[in-house]
């Protein structure tokens, strides 16, 4: 018998910068949002140490209006996998009156997550915040490293980044610095999916088609939540959706769907002709909108 | 190959500003059916608020807000399609004056490299200047798409005078014909981008899209003999896996099975490779690209950015290397100078002792200089605080190649390729 490894790139790629994150670094954490992309992260690091347990913490910052699902589901994959988990809440932030809560018909505690994210890291002196973006989401986001510095700001200069040639990953940082790093960067949506269909990975229930009450504003779904502004003539009905990113209830959009399966939801993505970001709203605000909130620490 | 049995292709471009190369990778994505709705309606939006007439394809790669209002690409972007069969990653890089280190970046991690020239120019020292950037990074495969053909009355002579025009720099480099195809296209018409173009019945040869798909990983591959850094020892310490260590990391240029008789670097002891392990699966044998952990059958010392190889082929070791240096950030290096030289996954003090000569990258030779500034390449020694184990970057990139980090910021300033 001779089983011979033929390697998946962008898998062998992923699980290599996560060795090297570990192995480049003190305190690294990652950053779990319960969505599909960390919960991709965090099979690629079980596969990075096995039979070792992953070497470092889960951050989750936690701005009170997640789906309910998400956080069942994030307590058992801690629990599951023995990892360490720590949780900061944007609502703490609010309370010690760092940030001010948005007013209005758009108001969303999706931006104030970064004001929280940054004490943790201070708190805890992180050194590496792993995350799961990846550079097709977004235009700003396509010039994106794998390794990423960040100052004691938590800012982002795009015209002062480390080339990062081959393989190799420079990680190399004074005090107070800090560096993201991006393991599935060059993932596409696409390639999440088929991932976690063929890993048969579990993920959070909102992802399948689910009956829900939404309501249509600017020809998107938004759910019908008491954390989600409403106007007294937006009216609510009941839709079989589902999300395609999981964040906060008042900046993901649902998409009408019959996707009940793994399946079902690869099928749809191939077919899909709206992008992922399209159904993110905080995106909507201005074109420039994602790479504006980078320069601000944003992940 | 990737999970779904797809292959992937990894592609750098590179074009002067107005050579049209963000339209060619836009028309690509377009007719890829790669942009979404939403994409096209953005495009759609932006061409029309500035007054254009034809949907500006360029507008879906040009990712920064400085860019957008320059109007030009400023760094590497990725971007990201498919086809039924295949994967393609591209390295989208700008054609103005910071070229030469966004070029090696974005090829660096490229295995076909797309030149366009622009028809009514014909060949311009930019044109020399990306070939001899491919050539220097050894890359498998050039593609030189002659665009803007529409701008020629998709003139056959047009497309010859230049083919004939470029082949003199084929003959300069070490390039043989088959790595490099001649394609004449309009990326703005959609001229032999993803269908064949009824303006150019004489040429007879594939579309863009049909060549880049007849390529195979495989053949783009370089053939080489096994190196495995080690990247991180795994040490699980629980009572199933309590004398468990696993030394990980990926493995390159050649396969590793188990049993083989392996050498260790620095210390020169020899083991067997007793198991190869990915994930909770235990393997007889991996291929290069791998990502995996193995352990040997003897206790042996070994730590991150030590090498394992294969016993019959054990790389060079040494304090002093002659390598050509590629520079990419704006402090100049200079002899004399200290940096921290990153080699694959191993680091260690260099300091330079010579810089023998810049080398002019159209193809013109060489002359003196006791500094080489951001984009200029040359031939520089180095002496080292330990001995690295590597190969010529001719036959092994991963293995040949080092960038330097200077103790100051930290940052990446040079690119090293071994000689």
């Amino acid at each position: 018998m001779n089983n011979l490894l033929i390697p998946n790139p962008k898998e062998a790629e992923s699980i290599h910068i996560i060795r090297e994150v570990a192995a480049q670094f003190e305190r690294p954490v990652l950053l779990f949002s319960g969505g599909k992309d960390s919960i991709t992260l965090v099979r690629l690091a079980q596969k990075a140490f096995y039979p070792a347990k992953i070497p470092f913490p889960l951050l989750h910052v936690d701005t009170g209006h997640n789906f309910p699902e998400t956080i069942e589901f994030r307590d058992k994959l801690v629990a599951e996998l023995g990892l360490e988990l720590i949780v900061r809440n944007v609502q703490d932030s609010i309370d010690q009156g760092k940030v001010r809560e948005e007013r209005g018909r758009y108001s969303s505690r999706n931006s104030l997550q970064t004001t929280t994210l940054l004490d943790a890291i201070e708190e805890f002196k992180f050194d590496a915040c792993i995350g799961g973006a990846r550079r097709d989401e977004e235009k700003a986001r396509a010039k994106e490293r794998v390794f990423s510095v960040r100052d004691d700001f938590g800012q982002w200069d795009e015209k002062n980044q480390r080339p990062e040639l081959f393989d190799m990953l420079n990680g190399k940082i004074h005090v107070g610095q800090n560096v993201r790093c991006f393991p599935i960067s060059n993932w596409t949506e696409l390639d999440v999916w088929e991932y976690i269909k063929t890993e048969n990975i579990e993920i959070p229930s909102i992802y399948f088609a689910h009956e829900r009450e939404v309501f249509f504003r600017d020809g998107m779904i938004w759910t019908a939540n008491e954390h989600v502004f409403r106007e007294p003539h937006e009216e609510v009905m009941v839709k079989m959706v589902r999300f395609r990113t999981v964040g906060d209830m008042t900046c993901t959009a649902a998409v009408l769907s019959e996707a009940v399966s793994l399946d079902d939801v690869v099928g749809e993505i191939r077919e899909s002709t709206i992008s992922e970001r399209g159904a993110r709203i905080d995106d909507k605000r201005s074109e420039a909108a994602m790479e504006t909130r980078k320069k601000v620490g944003y992940f | 190959m990737d999970i779904q049995g797809r292959k992937l292709i990894k592609i750098a471009t590179a074009g002067s500003v107005d050579d049209g190369k963000s339209t060619l990778i836009g028309r690509l994505l377009y007719d890829t059916k790669s942009l979404t709705t939403d994409k096209i309606e953005a495009i759609e939006r932006s061409s029309k608020q500035r007054g254009y007439d034809y949907l500006d394809f360029s507008l879906a790669t040009d990712g920064l807000v400085a860019e957008r209002e320059q109007g030009i690409t400023i760094d590497v972007a990725h971007i990201y399609f498919n086809t039924e069969k295949t994967n393609f990653i591209v390295a989208d890089t700008p054609g103005h004056v910071e070229y030469t280190r966004n070029m090696v970046t974005g090829a660096s991690t490229s295995q076909v490299a797309i030149i366009l020239i622009d028809a009514r120019k014909g060949v311009i020292e930019q044109t020399y200047r990306h070939f001899f950037i491919a050539n220097l990074l050894r890359i498998s495969h050039v593609v030189v798409a002659i665009n803007k053909m529409d701008l020629v009355n998709y003139d056959e002579e047009t497309f010859l005078k230049i083919k004939s025009d470029f082949d003199v720099l084929v003959e300069k480099s070490d390039f043989s014909e088959d790595q490099i195809t001649f394609i004449p296209v309009s990326a703005l018409k959609g001229e032999n981008i993803a269908s064949k173009s009824e303006e150019m019945p004489w040429y007879v040869g594939n579309t863009l899209l049909d060549h880049l798909e007849v390529l195979e990983p495989e053949d783009l591959q370089e053939s080489s003999v096994a190196r495995f850094p080690i990247q991180y020892v795994i040490r699980p310490k629980t009572e199933a896996f309590h004398d468990f260590r696993g030394f990980s990391g990926k493995l390159y240029g050649g396969s590793l099975k188990v049993g083989d008789e392996v050498t260790l670097l620095p210390s020169l002891n020899t083991s067997k490779i007793k198991s190869i392990h990915f994930f909770d699966q235990e393997i007889d044998e991996a291929a290069p690209g791998s990502s995996i952990a193995v352990t040997l059958e003897t206790e042996v010392d070994l730590s991150r950015g030590d090498m394992l190889v294969k016993s019959s082929h054990v790389p060079q070791s040494e304090k002093q290397i002659s390598a050509t240096i590629c520079q990419v950030n704006s402090k100049a290096l200079r002899v004399g100078a200290k940096y921290i030289l990153q080699h694959g996954v191993n680091r260690v003090l260099a300091k330079v002792d010579q810089i023998e000569a810049k080398i002019h990258t159209d193809f013109s030779g060489t002359e003196e200089t006791d500094q080489l500034k951001l984009n200029d390449i040359g031939k520089v020694r180095f002496r080292l605080s330990k001995p690295i184990h590597f190969d010529s970057y001719k036959d092994n990139k991963s293995n040949g190649s080092f960038i330097l980090i200077e103790e100051g910021d930290f940052d990446t300033v040079s690119v090293g390729f071994i000689d």
